[in-house]
């Protein structure tokens, strides 16, 4: 697996506070990364710390192996699709379109023209004037269509409907398949995305609490439930996530990835379903922020 | 996709499921890795790793440059997989859910056949 961005201990401090804490990961070539996290978590300060539009306090970032600070051999290979990208006052749709190659190298006009078709922008409406769907939509097909190397989508789909963002999904993955590339799509949807990705890295205070392949996450823990002492005989012996009890009965997320636990639980009369990546990382992220109270 | 398992095995047993069906024959051409994450809306590295299971089961196999191939034999292979695990994920179940239900054996075989007769 070759990396094309490596962090070592990496601290954005905004006054005392920390957006980003002593964070390290690398970035895969070619893979889409979903950045994970709650509001506030640090994703768009590390984002923004990854393509140069903000400096570390400490630790280092190398993207393709080099620092990108004022670094136009790396930043002309990213493209970063911001939540709230600002335009020059009197630009059209269009304008954004045809400046658009100046920056990308790899920018694909006729891709480009499906996806404003596809998306039913007006090319002559101004940008100002635009919804906030129209104006996300535009993010998203700059993104797409500029096939950079490495590409930022930070919360790229705000008011975005679900339709919009399916069809968004759709010709990522299929546009992805015939041009791999990297990705990194920053999100708070993790239902909506989580088979989408290849690796998950999950943000929480700043600091990096999860960061594994997207398929070894998934059926990694199950939840079980049934009567309060079945429940606490089968998780009693077993990594407990997270438990909730009412009245008699019990509720357990347990970290396993055997069959046999499975069939231990059913053997034992429990009812088990599913958790999905959404729920596991909520579960990792409250227990997180407990250990974080804790500790203070 | 159901969420609790890992989705290339889950795409390893749709296309165990469409060869046993016969809707993919021996020596049938499998659609191709970006197809099946198109179709499955998910990441084609996943559904890569789906398709290489298979082959290094020997149900599939590859020719370089044309994409991936029903292996002979492979329905066959696939069948007599299925029938071993059948004991363990119906019969084990469907017997000891019988034994909580106060159901002896015999009420359970008569059941079975007057279902399968309808």
């Amino acid at each position: 697996m070759t990396e094309v961005i490596r962090v070592s201990s990496l601290t954005r401090k905004f006054g005392k506070q920390a957006a980003v804490d002593n964070a390290s990961f690398t970035i895969e070539k070619d893979a889409i990364h979903g950045l994970l996290g709650r509001n506030g978590a640090g994703k768009t300060t590390l984002m923004q710390l990854l393509t140069a539009q903000d400096f570390p306090t400490a630790g280092s970032i190398e993207v393709f192996g080099a620092n990108p600070v004022e670094n136009a051999k790396v930043l002309s290979q990213l493209c970063f699709i911001k939540e709230s990208q600002r335009y020059p006052d009197e630009f059209k749709v269009r304008h954004v379109l045809e400046s658009a190659p100046w920056f990308f190298a790899n920018w694909s006009e006729s891709f480009a023209n499906d996806l404003v078709e596809e998306f039913d922008l007006p090319r002559e409406k101004k940008l100002k004037k635009l919804s906030r769907g129209q104006l996300s939509a535009v993010g998203v097909i700059v993104g797409l269509a500029s096939r950079a190397p490495i590409t930022f989508f930070d919360e790229p789909y705000l008011g975005l409907d679900a339709v919009a963002r399916q069809l968004f999904y759709d010709r990522l993955l299929a546009d992805y398949a015939e041009n791999p590339r990297t990705v990194i799509l920053s999100t708070h949807l993790i239902d909506e995305v989580s088979n989408l990705l290849e690796r998950v890295i999950v943000i929480d205070h700043g600091r990096i609490v999860l960061d594994e392949q997207a398929e070894s996450i998934r059926g990694r823990a199950f939840s079980v439930s049934g009567t309060s002492g079945a429940v606490d005989d089968f998780a009693s012996t077993r990594k407990v996530l997270y438990s909730s009890r009412l009245g008699g009965l019990t509720t357990a997320t347990v970290e396993s990835t055997s069959a046999d636990d499975r069939k231990a639980a059913a053997a034992a009369g429990l009812e088990i379903s599913p958790v999905s990546l959404q729920q596991l990382i909520i579960q990792k992220t409250s227990s997180s922020e407990r250990e974080f109270e804790h500790s203070a | 996709m159901d969420e609790s398992r890992p989705i290339f095995i889950q795409i390893a047993e749709q296309i165990e499921d469409s060869i046993i069906d016969g809707e993919l024959a021996e020596e049938a051409q499998v659609p191709s890795t970006n197809e099946y994450a198109a179709f499955y809306r998910i990441n084609p590295a996943t559904a890569g790793k789906g398709v290489n299971l298979l082959v290094d089961e020997g149900v599939l196999y590859k020719k370089r440059g044309i994409g991936m191939f029903v292996a002979k034999g492979a329905r066959s292979a696939l069948l007599e997989k299925r029938r071993k695990k059948f004991l363990a994920e119906f019969i084990r179940p469907l017997l000891s859910e019988a034994a909580r239900l106060d159901i002896s054996a015999e009420q359970l075989v008569d059941q079975i056949r007057k279902e399968s007769s309808k």
